[in-house]
């Protein structure tokens, strides 16, 4: 039985790596791979934190979902790299300092500001299961919910008309230049 | 169990992690990618939180969370796609007309 903080720890700096490899990969594919292995992590940590149905649901959602429309249009685009010319030379420097700034008061306000915590207590049988999550899902949250489904059909046509206008607009271009022709 | 602290210092460093992509990378994918990264490190608060208080709604919230960024990465993807086909790039240095 390994001890939580030891797992905590691995699956921090493996967490870490990746979020950094993400960043710093110059082909897209490597990060978006790396940021697929993080999601991964953030699963595991999901489990600790007493949470399964929100972790599969991630390794569903997020690392299986989004992450292949990502690599889908990565590969359909050819952008793996871009050439990489630089405008504003003065700003990666200054955005690294404005993070570095912004940890540190985040880690400020986590670890001085807020005083300690109450450690966290066993928590009831169940919790963070399926089952759970329906209940207050479908009771407390049911609007909501519904609202939802009307957002993702909202993003579906966004989709497709973001899309489609391409082609028709070819179309009609390509119609246009054989009327002109003739 | 691990103190909550760790896991909201784990948070804001993954938070850092995907603003500073945001503010240095070029590619408009790779900027998108670092805005989901920030939305992970949210849920994973919000999952901290919900276990710490022992209350279902954090869980919830990061259901909705995870609804809204598959939403937001369908049209945001599409809309990449659509300037890729005007522009022939997604270098965000390169995307500075509102005329296409």
């Amino acid at each position: 039985m390994i001890p939580d903080i030891v797992l905590f720890a691995i699956l921090a700096f493996v967490a870490i790596a990746t979020g950094l490899g993400m960043l710093l990969s110059r082909n897209a594919i490597y990060s978006a791979i790396n940021l697929i292995l993080n999601f991964c992590t953030v699963a595991v940590f999901y489990l600790l934190l007493d949470a399964p149905f929100i972790a599969l649901a991630q390794v569903t959602v997020y690392a299986g979902a989004i992450m292949v429309l990502f690599l889908f249009v990565i590969m359909l685009l050819g952008v793996e790299s871009l050439r990489s010319k630089t405008t504003l030379s003065w700003q990666q420097p200054v955005a690294v300092v404005l993070g570095v700034i912004l940890l540190i008061e985040a880690a400020y306000v986590i670890f001085i500001r807020s005083g300690v915590m109450p450690p966290a207590s066993e928590v009831a049988e169940g919790f963070g299961s399926p089952e759970a999550v329906g209940t207050v899902l479908f009771n407390e949250y049911l609007l909501p919910f519904e609202v939802t489904s009307i957002l993702l059909l909202v993003a579906i046509v966004g989709a497709i008309i973001l899309t489609m206008r391409q082609h028709t607009g070819r179309k009609y271009m390509e119609m246009e230049n054989v009327d002109g022709t003739d | 169990m691990v103190p909550i602290e760790y896991y909201l210092g784990l948070s804001a460093i993954l938070f850092t992690i995907g603003a500073v992509g945001v503010l240095i990378r070029r590619n408009a994918i790779i900027i998108f990618m670092s805005v989901e990264l920030m939305l992970n490190s949210a849920n994973l608060l919000f999952v901290a939180f919900a276990r710490l208080h022992e209350s279902m709604n954090g869980q919830i919230f990061v259901f909705f969370v995870m609804a809204v960024a598959a939403a937001e990465v369908a049209v945001g993807l599409a809309l990449i796609v659509a300037i890729f086909h005007t522009k022939r790039s997604i270098d965000v240095d390169e995307i500075h007309l509102l005329k296409g």
